[in-house]
């Protein structure tokens, strides 16, 4: 029972990862990350690829995770910030689906869809429950890391011009803000931190396959940021415990539930979490912790 | 080599036409609502599914079902459009993109819940394929390929001549100056949600026809869409018609050179590439 509390708040952690991706691209800089799954596998595999097969510390691997998603946020994003943000939704939903179609066919690089199995843990996991709560230590730490650095960048003149170009593009750019560069730089952060989230994802389960890598869990980021707040760093760590919980709680009715199968259980679960996303989106688009605003600083 | 492009070609124009039907259906929802509709993947799956109940559990003939699959993902369409995606509307038209991506998963999961993952066939006769010198073609080919033609002429007519459609143009052109001349904005629009999903129910059907029919039908031809859609000029009606036979082709051209899990990857790198040469489109007038 521990461990299933440890192994579900390690998830937790994760999709909190990515939930600050999400914020970060789309709360701040309002751009819509449909293909979020894809930048979390970009991640595991170039960590995974790295330290299973050249023997990579896992330092170097998680760093590399890093680069690769930022790099791929940069490549997805280019073609389409000058153009209307619908465009950016589509492209980066196609992209999900590339990255799961190359991971799964491209046996020489990926492994296909066998993935690639025995990837180094952080933890050694004969220490048993201290494997959990290290992961457990180590992904908390992270999702830390990027909070501090979230609010630091929030306060920041960086900060405040990204959220004047969300609002206004005209008058970001008429005050001489380059409404692309900034944009950029903010999608392949958010990018980036998916990267982080697939990389240590990666070193808990120690099995990487495109199967784990489902458009769904865009769908789930998506409720819990909503759900959290999307323009607070705090809003989307909490919305991403939340989820995991709701997530497990269905779990449970669903096993209950009388005369359902397994597939159709998981058919449920999906339902619910889409109607969910809807509603919270109809009823309370701003989260539990809205966004506050700023105070002009004293001049 | 020479003959397998031609019948790449062949079965490219084919796969074109029936690609064309719901790439219309997601250019005129988007001409005129402005948004991108991404449920209409899962409308094209539940309008195959209603087709197939039509055809196998009631035996109706397969143009029937047809008319069964457009009028039920009409109605679908509509009720997803005022029952939930509307009222989302007000945060911009991104959140309505949003909302209709988690609407498709919810509906994609509801046709799995009734049917399984299992594949499904339409009731078909078994007919020899026809053989053209080099090129071989199924006779259900040549029956899909028609009927995707007389639907496409039905809604060019309809475009064209009926005042309903006419309006409908006035409003994707210019919302306020359609308003000005009378036209209720709220009546066109549930008219093109309902016109526009119907046409993917149809394209559902017409592919399951080709194929066989899945809980992911309409996921797997979502890119696909979207790349004509983006190639002829986001929200060209006659634009969508020209990408989709550019991407059927290109796709069964691919084919040929690559694996076919590739064939996916095509929409993407259109996409991309129209985007970065130009990014209105062969037939659209403005992107920003």
């Amino acid at each position: 029972m521990l461990t299933y509390i440890l192994f579900t708040l390690v998830v937790g952690s994760i999709y909190a990862l990515l939930a600050q991706s999400l914020m970060l691209s789309w709360g701040l800089a309002g751009l819509v990350n449909l293909g979020l799954a894809g930048f979390f596998a970009v991640g595991a595999y170039a960590s995974a690829m790295l330290t299973t097969w050249e023997q990579a510390p896992i330092l170097v691997g998680v760093f590399a995770a890093v680069l690769a998603g930022g790099f791929a946020g940069l490549l997805v994003c280019f073609s389409t910030l000058r153009l209307r943000d619908d465009y950016l939704a589509i492209v980066t939903l196609g992209f999900a689906e590339i990255v799961r179609i190359v991971a799964s066919n491209e046996v020489w690089l990926t492994g296909g869809t066998d993935g690639i199995s025995g990837v180094p843990v952080m933890i050694a996991r004969d220490t048993g429950i201290w494997f959990h709560l290290g992961t457990l230590l180590i992904t908390v730490a992270a999702v830390i890391l990027v909070y501090v650095l979230q609010r630091r960048l929030l306060a920041s003149p960086w900060g405040r011009a990204l959220r004047a170009v969300r609002e206004d593009q005209t008058v970001a750019s008429v005050a001489g803000k380059s409404i692309v560069r900034f944009k950029a730089q903010a999608f392949s952060l958010a990018a980036a931190i998916a990267g982080l989230a697939g990389a240590l994802y990666g070193h808990y389960t120690s099995y990487v396959a495109p199967d784990q890598f489902q458009p769904l869990i865009t769908i789930y980021i998506f409720l819990a940021v909503t759900a959290g707040g999307n323009a607070r760093p705090a809003g989307a760590v909490l919305g991403a415990y939340l989820l995991v919980a709701f997530l497990e709680a269905t779990r449970f009715l669903a096993e209950i539930a009388p005369g359902v199968t397994a597939l159709q259980a998981a058919a449920l679960r999906e339902i619910a979490v889409g109607i969910g996303l809807v509603f919270v989106l109809t009823l309370r688009p701003d989260g539990l912790l809205p966004e506050r605003s700023q105070k002009a600083p004293a001049s | 080599m020479f003959d397998a492009v031609l019948q790449a070609l062949v079965n490219g124009v084919i796969a074109g036409a029936l690609l064309a039907i719901p790439a219309l259906g997601f250019s005129a929802i988007f001409a005129v609502l402005r948004f991108p509709n991404f449920a209409i993947g899962a409308l094209a799956t539940a309008g195959a599914y209603i087709a197939w109940i039509a055809n196998v559990n009631f035996g109706l003939p397969i143009v029937a079902a047809i008319v069964i699959a457009f009028v039920s993902a009409a109605i679908f369409g509509a009720a997803l459009e005022y029952g939930a995606l509307e009222r989302l509307g007000r945060g911009g038209a991104l959140m309505k993109a949003i909302g209709s991506l988690a609407m498709s998963m919810v509906i994609e999961n509801i046709v799995r819940f009734f049917f399984g993952n299992d594949l499904r066939a339409f009731d078909l006769p078994l007919a020899r394929d026809l053989v053209f010198g080099p090129i071989r073609i199924g006779p259900q080919q040549i029956t899909n390929f028609i009927f995707a033609l007389a639907i496409m002429v039905a809604i060019w007519a309809f475009l064209s001549f009926s005042s309903l459609g006419r309006s409908m143009r006035a409003v994707a052109d210019n919302a306020d100056l359609a308003r000005l001349k009378g036209i209720n904005p709220r009546l066109i629009a549930l008219v093109t949600v309902a016109v526009g999903s119907g046409l993917c129910g149809v394209g559902g059907t017409l592919i399951g026809l080709d194929t066989s029919i899945d809980p992911l039908l309409g996921g797997r031809v979502l890119l696909s869409v979207f790349a004509a859609a983006v190639l002829g000029g986001l929200g060209s009606i006659p634009g969508a018609v020209a990408g989709a036979f550019v991407i059927g082709m290109v796709e069964e051209i691919t084919v040929l050179a690559l694996a076919p899990a590739y064939r996916l990857a095509v929409g993407f790198i259109v996409i991309l590439v129209v985007l970065v040469i130009r990014p209105s489109g062969l037939l659209g007038s403005k992107a920003g």
